[in-house]
């Protein structure tokens, strides 16, 4: 994933195997904007909702009158209330997720950039209005879409990246896209962010199978991807049994954080296919709890 | 050499290395294995974390010991270790190799060569001269060199006699060596020979500690048949089986009874009797030693043990007379135990074809019994008879009776009697030329009567013992193959003593008539000429021959075989003699050698060079060092190491016969030959599975899936069909996989040959692929051929077909020739043609092609264009289906030509 035309094109053909992604949209009473989305309630919208008595204050115009015909009662027809969702993607962009333990597999940031432009294509497609938080404010239509790309192909120099939910719009969606391997109070200042303006969403952490597997022997110098951390160990088979449960405890963390906040957490790994990962932020989206 | 144990060194200062190996072990030590570096995003989880332990700072102390085993044996190893080395030093002078050579020598004659040989090498390698000898032929002693002695070595054979242990050894070079291999057996000379040789220098005696034994001939005592052997060294008990071998009635040799010889500790000599019927033992050619590879374990047996069947006919009526005075009792006697007697009238006893006929004073024979007795005479019988008061009164002068060999005078005459003058007569000395010859008369013998000869020419030759005073006693003539024998007084004491002695049964033996004693006497040899008839080598392996020389009995009757007498059968003019290795007399001993022999064992270890050992082992270890370090630093992936596996352990014939049979047996199977070009054999396989999935939807026979095989290692058996499609570079099949082939075709299998290349040139030559097919064919057993009929019986086995194209719409294809003869058959369209399923199909249409598909089914191959291409492509399909119903259900359809009879008769 070079450039922002294969990345879409991988994305659309991912995309293209899903029904098109309808975000649940229960506590956006206050969003103005107006989408294609119903929420399941009588208001403005194109769709038919249901039929009515008609109550005093009432337009006259209002009146179906082939329905009211039928019987002696006047009848109102009620439109589906619509209104499209906001959804911000933030994909981790530091230099931690640009690795793959080899060459068969897609670093991680191929892996976590093709699953937000699959997300953000099939949001679009619902009519939601999907952003980059901190880069592209949310938006829909064909264009949003390049541009999204262009947004999420934007690489970071640093080891580690901590997402910037300033002019996240209230009650919106969001999802965030890393390793989460680097310092977790960026996240857990995030999460308070989101909690304040009533956010809910998903966390997809994306690893390695040597990551969550850690399957090294001898004498080894570790190095972070832009060099920043060092460690040095003479028999990392020794570490194997705190490594993974230091990653267990950071998971657990960042399930805990984000139940707390209202949000879902999951693990991905590269060398599986990303299907289930688009899946699953994909009904972490849609179902909302 | 410096030596450790069995262990010598070469180079030995080179072992002072070893020193250096503690001093390995601590630098070793201290330098741990290197770091690798890697990228690692998860090394945030790292941070703070330290290793359990300090130990792997430093070497484990099992790769360094591994170190240092590699390193030492490289230092060993090129210090030249030798197992066994080669002890004592190395000799300068010229070597004389002696072997003994004997029939003792036999049994492991092989080893006793190698040992020659490496002699022979190693004493070129010296650069001594070597003079190789085997005693049992005798040779002048001649230094050669070493590359021109072990020219020699294969022609050098044990021989079946005694070693010759006085040899002409001639002026012996001064510091010679001498190596002697010894059957380790004492004989007369031994310690005179080892006594010059060690005068000349050192002598080393090689000698194998096994037991000898040797068989001595069976006797035949009393019609007891005892045999002995005897042993060297006397050991602990030991039990060897003797069997005696000889022909069975139909001819066959086969082993007629067998008798345990237990040797008691200690003792040297065991005797067991044979207990076999008479029958049996008539038969018997020679007893062996079971499982003793050795002319001595065998003793032939000749006439000796031959229990011969004589009639005895007395003139005398059945009168009650005492038993002494009796014709026949002295006869009896002497004969009863050695020979079967058979006793009664003449025309009773002849019938049973005796060997001998004693007529003991039987005057006058009718004219019947006459003519059947001389018949029988002349046939080879021996015909011996006793005068007698009736036989000399019923002379007639002047008659020349066939059956007597002289003619009688009329009433013969009566010496020293009561009524005559003159004192009994004595024998004279028997004359050389006599039978008798070298029998001692006893003194007290004397003639009374006797019957007298007419004078006659002939008579002189015919007397083989007479009287002092010259008158015949015992005269004999030659009748046609046999001979009659006239004892010229009773066989009774009535009218000579000479029944009562000795000499009597001696004279009998002599004349055949009784059994030989067991060993010839010199005397009896005498002047006679034996021929070789079956000799023996020293193994104990027989062999006829009539191409040696005869032997003088003089020579026989040593009893010592030798280059000029061979032990074996020889055969004389009226009897067959053995001659066997190991005598009556035959005592086996171990050597004795003088003081200063070094004596030493055959098997020798063998020098052996470790280095190459010690070095493979060093080389393996830094192997084995090379794998523990890359695991110690992480470097051993899962990958790699799979490689390596895969190096480490041999893999495994994917193809053993079992898996291969149970998948050809389960189902019906089509197979096709691998031709090594994996786009060919994709095709092949596809079009298989083709043809196999369309039997399935059409027919009744449901094949599994198409197997490959390879003509050169597979089993054909299970095929019921097999393609083989033809390439330019195809291998013609091996001679055994032919043979595969051939005995593939004639039991019932049919191989489809397709050369893929449309038939362009014609069939035959032409293309690559023709020419191939040629050569393939060349070693098959391929009937005449011929194009497809028009009315074959592949043509409607079970579509009605026209032509039969594969990828190709290709011209005819051949099939085994019908019989000239072939009618049409009548009111049908063919010819009565119902026998025999063509062995091949031979075409160039690339008919897999045609028939290949993926493995959704969908054609692999485009056909032709468009529907005619399809339609081209289901003929196809229609001939596979055609070939496979015609394979499996031969010429069910050529029956077609019976049905109107059949009709006809289920009409009836």
């Amino acid at each position: 994933m070079t450039n922002a035309a294969t990345l879409r094109a991988g994305a659309e053909g991912l995309a293209a195997t899903l029904p098109p992604l309808l975000a649940a949209a229960d506590q956006l009473a206050r969003t103005v904007a107006l989408g294609d989305h119903g929420r399941r309630r009588a208001g403005m919208g194109d769709d038919f909702w249901q039929y009515r008595v008609a109550a005093p204050g009432d337009p006259a115009r209002s009146i179906d009158w082939r329905r009211s015909a039928r019987s002696d009662q006047a009848f109102v027809q009620d439109k589906e209330w619509q209104i499209a969702q906001s959804v911000v993607l933030w994909v981790d962009p530091a230099a931690s997720l640009r690795f793959a333990s080899h060459a068969g597999l897609p670093d991680k940031a191929a892996r976590a950039r093709l699953i937000a432009m699959a997300t953000a294509l099939l949001l679009l497609r619902g009519g939601e209005r999907v952003g980059i938080a901190g880069q592209l404010p949310a938006g829909r239509g064909r264009m949003q879409a390049e541009r999204l790309a262009g947004c999420l192909l934007h690489d970071d120099a640093g080891d580690h990246a901590t997402p910037d939910l300033t002019g996240l719009p209230p009650q919106a969606r969001a999802l965030m896209i890393s390793d989460f391997m680097g310092d977790i109070s960026g996240i857990e200042a995030a999460l308070q962010v989101s909690l304040e303006r009533g956010v809910t969403g998903a966390l997809l952490q994306v690893l390695d199978p040597t990551e969550a597997a850690f399957p090294f022997d001898g004498r080894t110098i570790f190095e972070s991807m832009a060099g920043s951390q060092r460690h040095e160990t003479l028999m990392a088979g020794g570490l194997r049994d705190r490594y993974l449960h230091r990653l267990a405890d950071r998971q657990d963390q960042l399930a805990r954080l984000a139940r707390l906040a209202g949000w879902q957490f999951h693990t991905h790994l590269t060398d599986q296919a990303a299907a289930p990962g688009l899946l699953w932020v994909y009904r972490a989206l849609e179902g909302g709890r | 050499m410096f030596a450790l144990g069995p262990v010598g060194f070469a180079a030995p200062w080179l072992l002072v290395g070893l020193v250096a190996l503690p001093i390995l072990w601590l630098i070793l030590r201290a330098v741990p294995p290197a770091p690798i570096r890697r990228r690692f995003p998860g090394v945030a989880l790292l941070l703070g974390l330290t290793d359990d332990a300090a130990q792997t700072d430093r070497t484990p102390w099992w790769l360094l010991l591994l170190r240092c085993l590699a390193v030492g044996a490289v230092i060993a190893g090129f210090a030249g270790p030798v197992l066994n080395p080669e002890a004592g030093e190395r000799g300068t002078g010229p070597l004389l190799i002696l072997a003994d050579g004997t029939w003792a020598d036999a049994r492991d004659w092989e080893a006793r060569v190698d040992r020659i040989a490496a002699l022979v090498d190693q004493a070129g390698r010296d650069g001594r001269p070597v003079a190789v000898r085997v005693l049992t032929a005798p040779a002048p002693v001649e230094f050669v060199n070493a590359e021109t002695a072990a020219l020699a070595l294969p022609a050098l054979r044990p021989n079946p006699w005694e070693p010759v242990l006085a040899p002409d050894l001639g002026a012996l070079p001064g510091g010679m060596e001498t190596v002697w291999l010894s059957d380790g057996l004492d004989r007369p000379g031994r310690a005179d020979l080892a006594d010059a040789l060690l005068a000349a220098g050192p002598l080393t005696v090689v000698q194998a500690p096994r037991p000898t034994f040797a068989l001595r001939p069976a006797r035949l005592v009393d019609g007891v048949l005892t045999l002995s052997a005897v042993r060297s060294p006397t050991g602990p008990a030991q039990t060897v089986t003797v069997n005696a071998m000889g022909p069975d009635p139909a001819g066959v040799e086969r082993v007629l009874g067998t008798a345990p010889l237990a040797f008691q500790p200690g003792d040297a000599l065991t005797e067991v009797v044979l207990d076999l019927p008479a029958e049996l033992r008539a038969r018997v050619a020679r007893f062996e030693l079971a499982g003793q590879r050795s002319a001595a374990a065998i003793s032939l047996t000749d006439d000796a043990l031959k229990r011969r069947e004589i009639a005895l006919v007395s003139g005398a009526a059945e009168a009650e007379t005492l038993d002494l005075l009796s014709p026949l009792h002295y006869l009896r006697q002497a004969l009863r135990v050695d020979a079967t007697l058979i006793e009664g009238a003449l025309a009773d006893a002849l019938p049973s074809n005796p060997d001998v006929v004693i007529l003991a004073d039987v005057p006058r024979l009718t004219e019947s019994e006459s003519g059947a007795l001389t018949d029988w005479v002349e046939a080879g019988g021996i015909l011996v008879r006793f005068a007698g008061p009736r036989l000399a009164g019923a002379v007639e002068p002047g008659a020349v009776d066939p059956l007597l060999p002289v003619r009688l005078r009329a009433g013969g005459r009566s010496v020293g009697g009561a009524m005559s003058w003159g004192e009994p007569k004595s024998l004279a000395p028997f004359a050389d030329t006599s039978p008798f010859f070298g029998l001692t008369i006893p003194d007290d013998l004397g003639v009374t009567a006797q019957v007298m000869a007419e004078p006659d020419p002939a008579l002189a030759d015919r007397v083989i013992a007479q009287l002092t005073d010259g008158t015949p006693l015992v005269t004999r003539a030659v009748l046609g193959q046999g001979q009659v024998v006239l004892f010229h007084v009773t066989a009774n004491a009535e009218w000579s003593n000479l029944p009562l002695s000795g000499l009597f049964v001696q004279m009998l033996g002599r004349l055949s008539v009784a059994g030989r004693p067991t060993g010839a006497l010199e005397g009896d040899l005498a002047g006679t000429t034996w021929v070789p008839e079956v000799v023996m080598d020293a193994w104990g392996g027989l062999e006829e021959t009539d191409t040696l020389p005869g032997v003088a009995g003089e020579r026989i009757a040593t009893g010592l075989p030798g280059a000029d007498l061979p032990p074996g059968l020889y055969a004389g003019a009226d009897r067959r003699l053995a001659v066997n290795v190991a005598g009556a007399g035959t005592v086996l001993a171990p050597a004795a050698w003088p003081a200063g022999t070094v004596v030493t064992g055959l098997t020798q270890a063998v020098a052996r060079d470790l280095a190459g050992w010690l070095l493979s082992l060093a080389v393996l270890a830094l192997a084995i060092d090379v794998l523990a370090s890359l695991f110690l630093s992480g470097r051993l992936g899962p990958r790699l190491a799979a490689v390596l596996a895969l190096f480490m352990v041999p893999v495994p014939d994917a193809r053993a016969d079992d898996t291969l049979a149970l998948a050809a047996t389960g189902e019906v199977v089509l197979a096709y030959v691998v031709t090594g070009d994996a786009r060919v054999d994709d095709v092949s396989r596809a079009g298989l599975l083709g043809l196999s999935r369309t039997l399935f939807q059409r027919t009744a026979i449901e094949p599994g899936d198409p197997i490959a095989i390879d003509i050169e290692r597979d089993e054909l058996t299970f095929f019921p069909f097999i393609y083989w499609p033809v390439t330019a570079d195809a291998a013609a099949p091996s001679a055994e996989a032919a043979a595969r082939l051939n005995r593939y075709l004639q039991s019932g299998g049919m191989i489809l040959f397709d050369t893929r290349d449309a038939d362009l040139g014609g069939f035959g030559d032409g293309t690559p692929e023709g020419r191939r097919l040629q050569a393939i064919a060349l070693g098959l057993d391929i009937p005449a051929l011929e194009p497809v009929p028009q009315d074959h019986v592949l043509t409607r086995t079970f579509y009605l077909l026209q032509d039969f194209p594969g990828r190709f719409a290709g011209r005819e294809i051949w099939v085994e020739a019908a019989p000239p003869g072939a009618e049409l058959a009548e009111g049908m369209p063919f010819r009565n043609l119902n026998d025999g399923v063509t062995p091949v199909v031979i075409g160039g249409n690339d008919w897999a092609a045609a028939w290949a598909v993926d493995d959704y089914g969908g054609p692999l191959v485009p056909i032709g264009r468009g529907q005619a291409g399809e339609q081209q492509r289901e003929i196809a399909y229609r001939f596979g289906i055609n070939l496979i119903m015609h394979v499996l259900t031969g010429n069910y359809k050529s029956d077609q030509v019976h049905v109107p009879a059949l009709l006809e008769r289920l009409g009836q």
